[in-house]
């Protein structure tokens, strides 16, 4: 067992590992943050990325040892003071999501892409989802939603 | 108020948790003192299980129950049923071989169910399956996975009872007249062409999670369910003997189903079975590799297919051979998929007069196959719609003029096809005329030539299909070999304070029933949406439910809500009639009141739920206090959504690349409740359909049987940078024969486009010499494709 601390959605806190366990199972099994989904076993699908240190990050293919004093932000920290983030709002705006289960992964993605460029074109917000997979909306009201939060965020 | 009733784009209600991270997913749900559950699966395709030694696992660190088939057949747990029978032509009925949960003596596929590891922690559970599977003996047996090969003489067999691997060998249509057809026709199209196999890869792996308490006798499952109640049935029925009252069944927020979801799996029965034993809770959730390995497959035909024509056009015969690979075992539905959601759609939109078809269901050592989003139906377009383009080639015809030539007329309608199923409704020249406008059809040539100048050869294609939703009704689905009836219930509780909670047999896993559902409660009773709860998914709080598939829920589910719906207002006329002094004849509602006709008495909705509730002077002989009703809808006939996808593609000569550069459809899927959603619906098909078209291949090794494709290192699934945005459209006729005039919408995207992939990279390439490509088109196929053509031609 490993005792790993860190911040997550701004809050303190610590835990006993198996130096096996990831990042993912963390959040999920010991700090009960059940939003960050897991999809597959080979760091392909991208519904558990979470941002460690401001960046995205897919979770299963982290240690928890590895975030040990790392600053981590689930989906569920994403909306601030009862107000929701521009890109949770266009995900909801432009029906971008059905099942929901890719959903918290996508947004935390988008969430970055937009951190790292304000205006991306259609080909850039395309290309930087090729992380995550969406296996009901055809990614079309996906890139539309990351297309509007860009705007909004630009205004 | 804003519109919010039947039309309207209302923003779903259930987005908000999915958007916060606050979804319940079966694996989300943990209970104290949960055991967690390991799978030890076979690594062979087919072997004879000849020793099992779990004596080293049993001792490992938290183990707590290690059990084998042995151990299940000993407390004689029934196979897994199949609830559709099929007769061969000679009328004998299908082979069914037994399906146990956790086998006993032989493997069968890859991933086969050999033995169950219980412990305290995932990992020991893990752990400890890993010294199973080290002490298990197996003697290696030679595989047959391909389904042309299937039913040779000298294939290896998959259960001793089904010689030549063969479950039934089935015919539709009439033989004779078709090959009459073909003796006197002008012209005779072949083609072979292979439906390759899918995973269908709901990005939720199935899960779940069994409870027994020993204090009352009640069984509790969570599971990642399409339908469950029909899990609770089968279930207590036929694999486990629970009493039905005893067992609950609860689908919380399910992550996609696309099929997959459907159908009983033997870990849910396993996990049940343990549960009860041990009297402990235990969870099971699959990782991807398993979900690849088992979760039900979708299509996996290889057919030939010959379409007669008279000199001008018109076809006057179709006659189609298939085989149909059924896996390892026969899975709930998988007898259905290749026959009655198969051949009675080989008609198409077409006036053939004459159709035969016949499929052979094999039995392979592959995972098994059962319907994936479509299920059937893409099968028998996809040959259709390809058949009809290269005839049109060969013949000299354009492609949409051979079509619009052979389409069933607008007044033609109810049309009886020549394969059983009467047409209620459709218009498929004007859904053509709005797809080749919206896609500048007329233009297309100055799009080929701008291509040209780049570099690209670009190709255009047109599928017009026709397909059938909400299967139904009960009574002919049970004439044709359904073990089951297809209906649905709802129930409207009207609450004392006049908001309203739906219980629904329907399941959303992504449609947003909690959305639509409550437009039609708003629709009906003026309700606002955020005063209506829709519940669905738990067999504790709905009557009962068949589910969600084949596009059934808004044509099936939500016309038994539309039901339940007028059953409240005539009772809530009662109501009124009495509390102001009228008889019920001369009670109106609209708008939210009840109104005395003719007069100025009225009272609002609200006040009429009230009054059901507090009835301080109800004539009780008269009139029952509630306003709580309920409706089981039974429909008439299927839906039938049918439209045209057109499809533009550019291809790189050099590497084969096929980049879809348009894809415009039009579709007509009967009334359109939720614009956004039914578009949103579209899109998803899409991308499955194109998904199939040029990237996804489930493949085995031919020799081992090895699964090849077992991650998405190795599937391809469609990814943003694959796809473009869809131009989506709709021109809507209205079913005749339910309430609402609504048809289904979830599978028309993967069902019409496929064929419009495929013939847009033939049109493309058809100047090398090029006629015909399998799916998946991917690069390297496009390429030898094109080197090939110029080889024949050199």
């Amino acid at each position: 067992m490993a005792t790993v601390s860190m911040r997550v959605n701004g809050k303190a806190v610590s835990a006993d590992v198996e130096p096996a366990t990831l990042l993912a199972e963390l959040l999920r099994e010991k700090l009960g943050l059940t939003g960050t989904h897991v999809g597959c076993d080979t760091s392909q699908c991208g519904a558990c990325v979470v941002h460690v240190g401001g960046k995205s990050v897919k979770s299963c293919t982290m240690l928890a040892v590895e975030a040990d004093g790392a600053e981590v932000k689930t989906i569920e920290g994403l909306a601030e003071n009862g107000q929701l983030h521009p890109v949770q709002e266009a995900f909801r705006e432009h029906h971008g999501l059905q099942c929901g289960f890719c959903t918290p992964g996508m947004i935390m993605s988008a969430v970055d892409l937009l951190a790292r460029t304000s205006d991306p074109s259609e080909r850039e917000i395309r290309d930087w989802l090729e992380g995550n997979l969406c296996r009901c909306t055809g990614y079309h009201n996906i890139v539309k939603a990351v297309q509007a939060a860009a705007r909004a965020g630009r205004e | 108020m804003a519109n919010q009733g039947i039309g309207a784009s209302v923003k779903r209600k259930e987005d908000l948790r999915f958007i916060t991270g606050r979804g319940r997913y079966t694996d989300d749900i943990s209970v104290p003192g949960q055991l967690h559950a390991h799978v030890v699966r076979s690594p062979y395709a087919h072997a004879a299980i000849t020793a099992i030694d779990t004596s080293e696992a049993k001792n490992a660190p938290g183990v707590v129950a290690v059990f084998t088939g042995a151990d299940m057949a000993a407390d004689n747990v029934g196979s897994l049923p199949c609830g559709w029978l099929i007769h061969s032509k000679d009328g004998s009925p299908m082979v069914e071989p037994p399906y146990p949960p956790l086998v006993a003596d032989r493997a069968k596929h890859v991933g086969d169910n050999v033995a169950l590891v219980i412990a305290e922690t995932r990992q020991q559970a893990a752990q400890a399956g890993q010294l199973v599977a080290e002490n298990i003996e197996y003697d290696e047996l030679p595989a047959i996975v391909s389904t042309a090969g299937a039913a040779a003489d000298g294939a290896p067999q998959v259960h001793s009872e089904a010689a030549n691997n063969t479950c039934y060998d089935w015919e539709l249509g009439d033989k004779a007249a078709t090959d009459a057809a073909f003796a006197s026709a002008h012209h005779v199209t072949t083609l072979d062409v292979v439906q390759n196999r899918l995973v269908p890869n709901a990005i939720e792996p199935r899960a779940c999670l069994a409870e027994y308490d020993p204090a009352t006798g009640d069984y509790t499952l969570h599971l990642t369910s399409q339908n469950p109640h029909v899990i609770r049935l089968l279930m207590s029925a036929f694999v486990l003997g629970i009493p039905e009252h005893k067992l609950r069944i609860v689908a919380p927020d399910v992550g996609g189903g696309f099929g997959s979801k459907i159908f009983p799996y033997a870990e849910e029965a396993m996990l049940l079975w343990a549960a009860g034993k041990l009297g402990r809770a235990i969870k099971w959730t699959a990782e991807r590799s398993e979900s690849f390995m088992t979760d039900r497959h979708g299509r996996d035909h290889v057919t030939r297919v010959e379409l007669a024509l008279a000199k001008d056009g018109a076809f006057v015969g179709l006659r189609v051979a298939t085989i149909a690979n059924l896996g390892a075992y026969l899975s709930a539905f998988g007898s259905s998929i290749p026959t009655y959601l198969y051949g009675t759609l080989l008609a198409g939109c077409y006036t053939t007069p004459a159709v035969y078809v016949e499929v052979r269901a094999v039995f392979t050592n592959t995972a098994p196959v059962d319907a994936y989003r479509g299920a059937g139906r893409p099968e028998a377009a996809f040959l259709l719609e390809r058949v009809v383009d290269v005839a049109a080639r060969e013949m000299g015809i354009d492609p949409v003029e051979i079509r619009r030539k052979n389409f069933i007329p607008e007044d033609a309608f109810p049309y009886q096809t020549p394969v059983a199923l009467e047409y209620d409704s459709g218009n498929y020249h004007a859904t053509l005329d709005l797809a080749l406008e919206k896609s500048d059809y007329a233009g297309f040539e100055t799009r080929r030539d701008a291509a040209r100048q780049r570099g690209k050869l670009r190709g255009i294609g047109v599928s017009t299909y026709v397909e059938a939703c909400g299967i139904a009704p009960s009574s002919v689905a049970g004439a044709l070999g359904a073990r089951a009836g297809l209906y649905e219930s709802a129930q409207v509780r009207v609450h004392p304070t006049g908001s309203v909670t739906v219980y629904t047999g329907s399941h959303s896993h992504g449609q947003g029933h909690e959305t639509t559902f409550a437009q039609l409660v708003h629709e009906s009773l003026g309700v606002p949406v955020d005063q209506v709860e829709v519940v669905h998914g738990d067999t504790s709080k709905v009557a009962f439910g068949m589910g969600t598939y084949g596009s059934r829920s808004l044509a099936v589910g939500g016309v038994a809500l539309h039901n339940a719906l007028q059953k409240v207002i005539a009772k809530g006329k009662k109501i009124a009639a009495h509390m102001l002094e009228a008889s019920d004849a001369d009670i109106e509602f609209a708008e939210n009141s009840f109104a005395v006709t003719g007069t100025d008495r009225s009272m609002a909705f609200a006040d009429i739920a009230f009054a059901a509730y507090v009835p301080h002077n109800f004539p009780h002989d008269q009139l029952e206090p509630g306003l709580d009703e309920t409706a089981f809808y039974d429909p008439k006939n299927f839906t039938f959504p049918a439209g045209c996808h057109v499809v533009e593609v550019e291809i790189d000569p050099d590497t084969g690349a096929v980049e879809v550069v348009n894809v415009t459809v039009s579709d007509d899927v009967g009334r359109v409740i939720n614009p956004m959603i039914v578009d949103g619906q579209i899109h998803g098909g899409l991308a499955q359909g194109i998904g199939q078209a040029l990237f996804e291949d489930c493949q085995y090794d031919p020799e081992s049987g090895q699964l090849l494709t077992g991650s998405y290192m190795n599937y391809t699934m469609p990814r943003a940078a694959d796809l473009p945005f869809y131009n989506v459209g709709n021109h809507v006729t209205l079913c005749r024969h339910n309430a609402l005039g609504v048809k289904g919408v979830g599978e028309v995207g993967s069902i019409g486009v496929p064929p419009a992939v495929i013939n847009a990279i033939v049109d493309a390439l058809a100047h090398l010499g090029v006629t015909h490509i399998d799916m998946p088109a991917t690069p390297e196929r496009v390429w030898r494709a094109i080197r090939d053509a110029q080889a024949a031609k050199a």
